[in-house]
């Protein structure tokens, strides 16, 4: 108790400093996860939660129902989470590991000195600062199955058009391509701050010993960009398994989608049909303790050790 | 602390309606309301914003916030705002099938004996049917609509067609002689459940059976009529449907003068005059759909309820926007205007009745059958959707309808399924 009292005469200024943005953060993230897991628990829905709109008032008729939502979901009975899973998983990996590479490879090409540089970089970087929902309508356009340019290109080829849209394999080939045409600018742009921190002294270093450029890129390139690639890929990770808007704004509208992901699923449910909150808020709950178990076992995995190691 | 403040404003608001509802009401009902309007924002839009000037002009009191809220958005967009009690506008156009919907959950006010549905013995009948929950009117009917066969006669002569098929099979013979001497595609089936009904009544089918709490979707007749319209997209009779972007795609083509035939309904018809393919109003064809096996052609009842939040501090002056918007005069003026049917008996005034699409729509109406008298109908056509893509996709009809009426299942707790 004294040593509450002394923490708080000795730096109550700090306190002070920090509480609106203590009360923001409460009210903003800490009371709708709150109510977000209370939902979880209980069988909400749109018609026994209570509400009072002009003279009616309806009280709120929901009741608690322990884990039983999880069980649900878990067990298999509601039928959708495992598939929608597996396909979250892929679509993540697939799109990492795109965004990486492609950023990579631009990165090293823009690290060149080259003529126009500049200019490039500014073009690379256009797709990322253009708003996705911009985006992803143009793209929309762009590949409509009738009047689309893509297909519009493809016939002028002599090739038949391809539904991208419409069939459940071109729907998830197209979002995983625009999802990869607006985030490898992100990339790029991160991996290219990190190269050019690299000292040029390593670089004279490895020549001087004798190192090719594929030596150079392996033995020295790579682990200098260890600790920004860890973190660019584990935020890469959360950001893809979470992109909402691509997937919803192309496809996931649309009757039949089976490119869902999880938080595409977790608004269908929320909000289509007779909503359904507990439902919703138990697929979020997942989504987020799945992304939580992901973070720290990656930081173990990778973050940790390089710290620790003593070169 | 701000509820009640709320609570009692609407409460002023509501005694002050109560006792405008006698002597003169135009004078002591003000202030702003908002309105949703659902129809086409290009299209439709403009005579609807007339008709609010107009308005305006005669009650000076009342400001009018008109915002057009695209239709396939706004359905959720007024549960969310109506359930959050935050940004619901006063008055929505609202879908037959919602009408019901929204009254169950609260969020509407009734309007029996107010001056919105003053004239109330003058609705037709299956529109008022439509707008009624629990013997209450929620809502006065402004549009009603069926779906019907609209053909482009120019493509038809080319194709040597000389009357509008009348049974699915005609219409599958009719779109491979389109294919084969005009060049386009016979037919473009949206691929969405509301869409799919006429083929469902043609069977006799329906999604349930109310009387008898059955759900009645993967039954033998309702498998045979989605399986109609499966064979009309397998056989290449109909176009490949795009399942994104599917009812504009329809729109495009048809407007462009691709395909020959579509299932849509007279709302359709001001956009369809837009299209190239109809500089000459005369070359759009409308029939009643085609009939399945039993014999029997059946089209779903749609159409337009105007409505009050529940929650709106203007109630009043919403009631006397609603009775102006719903009122013989605008709904003839609309429908010389855009060929919506009216939803009322006296606007089909000699004027309206000499329109060519409403004239072949209300012989398509003859057909058309009442929705389900049920809350939920409009939230089973959502499921229903999945997998009647998944079927046009080519997934067995059985089992797509077999996971539909499963889905149903969730929605209507006790109902039983064969």
């Amino acid at each position: 108790m004294t040593l509450l009292r002394r923490v708080l005469d000795r730096h109550w200024y700090a306190w002070a400093m920090v509480a609106p943005v203590v009360l923001v953060l409460a009210l903003l993230v800490l009371y709708p996860l709150a109510r977000g897991l209370w939902f979880s628990l209980t069988d909400a829905n749109e018609s026994n939660i209570g509400r009072t709109i002009g003279p009616n008032h309806i009280p709120s008729t929901y009741q608690f129902v322990g884990l039983d939502n999880y069980w649900h979901v878990l067990s298999g009975a509601e039928g959708h989470f495992y598939p929608v899973l597996a396909w979250t998983v892929v679509w993540t990996l697939i799109c990492v590991a795109l965004h990486y590479g492609i950023g990579l490879a631009l990165a090293l090409l823009l690290n060149q000195r080259a003529r126009f540089r500049t200019g490039y970089r500014i073009m690379l970087i256009l797709p990322w600062a253009v708003p996705p929902f911009v985006s992803v309508f143009a793209w929309r356009l762009l590949l409509n199955g009738q009047a689309g340019i893509v297909n519009k290109a493809l016939g002028g080829l002599g090739l038949p058009a391809v539904a991208w849209l419409s069939d459940p394999t071109w729907q998830k080939v197209s979002v995983i391509g625009v999802n990869t045409w607006i985030g490898v600018p992100f990339m790029m742009v991160a991996l290219l701050g990190g190269l050019q921190s690299i000292p040029a002294e390593l670089y004279e270093a490895a020549e001087m010993d004798g190192a090719s450029a594929w030596h150079r890129f392996r033995f020295v390139t790579v682990p200098s960009l260890r600790p920004i690639s860890n973190t660019v890929i584990l935020l890469g990770c959360i950001w893809t398994f979470n992109q909402f808007a691509i997937i919803f704004l192309l496809v996931g509208q649309a009757a039949g989608a089976s490119s869902q992901i999880l938080v595409t699923y977790a608004y269908q449910l929320a909000f289509s049909g007779v909503r359904d909150y507990s439902g919703s808020a138990t697929y979020g709950a997942l989504i987020l303790s799945l992304l939580l178990v992901f973070a720290v076992v990656y930081r173990r995995r990778l973050g940790s050790p390089a710290r620790e190691n003593p070169t | 602390m701000r509820r009640g403040i709320a609570f009692l404003a609407v409460t002023v608001a509501l005694a002050a309606s109560g006792c405008s509802g006698s002597a003169e009401p135009a004078d002591s009902d003000s202030g702003t309301i908002t309105w949703w309007d659902t129809s086409d924002a290009t299209t439709e839009a403009p005579t609807y914003q007339a008709l609010v000037a107009q308005f305006q002009a005669q009650h000076p009191k009342i400001k009018v916030n008109y915002v057009n809220v695209p239709f396939s958005d706004a359905e959720q967009k007024f549960k969310t705002a109506a359930q959050g009690g935050n940004g619901a506008p006063d008055v929505m156009r609202s879908d037959v099938g919602w009408t019901p919907a929204f009254a169950a959950q609260g969020y509407l006010l009734p309007l029996d004996g107010t001056p919105a549905v003053d004239q109330i013995g003058d609705f037709l009948a299956g529109p008022a049917g439509t707008a009624k929950y629990d013997g209450k009117m929620y809502g006065a009917p402004q549009v009603t609509d069926t779906l019907g066969l609209l053909y482009n006669k120019a493509l038809f002569a080319k194709a040597g067609i000389t009357a509008a098929p009348k049974t699915w099979p005609e219409l599958k013979t009719a779109s491979q002689a389109l294919k084969a001497k005009a060049g386009v595609d016979g037919v473009y089936l949206n691929p969405d459940s509301y869409f799919l009904l006429p083929f469902l009544y043609g069977e006799g089918a329906n999604l349930v059976d109310v009387a008898n709490k059955k759900i009645t979707i993967n039954s033998p007749e309702a498998v045979k009529g989605v399986q109609t319209a499966q064979d009309l997209v397998a056989s290449g009779a109909a176009a490949k449907p795009a399942y994104t972007d599917g009812y504009a795609n329809m729109q495009a083509a048809f407007k462009d003068g691709k395909v020959g035939m579509i299932i849509n309904g007279p709302w359709s018809a001001s956009d369809i005059f837009a299209g190239k393919a109809f500089q000459d109003k005369a070359n759009l064809g409308i029939a009643p759909v085609p009939a399945g096996s039993t014999g029997q052609a059946g089209s779903p009842v749609g159409g337009h309820n105007l409505v009050v939040y529940a929650g709106t501090k203007h109630a009043g002056a919403a009631e006397q926007f609603v009775q102006f918007m719903t009122s013989a005069a605008s709904e003839s003026t609309t429908a010389a205007k855009l060929g919506t049917l009216p939803a009322r008996t006296s606007a089909y005034t000699s004027e309206v009745t000499a329109n060519q699409v409403i004239a072949s729509f209300q012989q398509a109406m003859a057909i058309a059958q009442p929705r389900l008298a049920l809350p939920q109908a409009s939230d089973l056509l959502g499921p229903l959707s999945q997998d009647y893509v998944k079927i046009l996709q080519g997934e067995q009809a059985q089992a797509g309808l077999d996971n539909s009426a499963k889905e149903f299942a969730k929605l209507l707790p006790g109902w039983s399924a064969p």
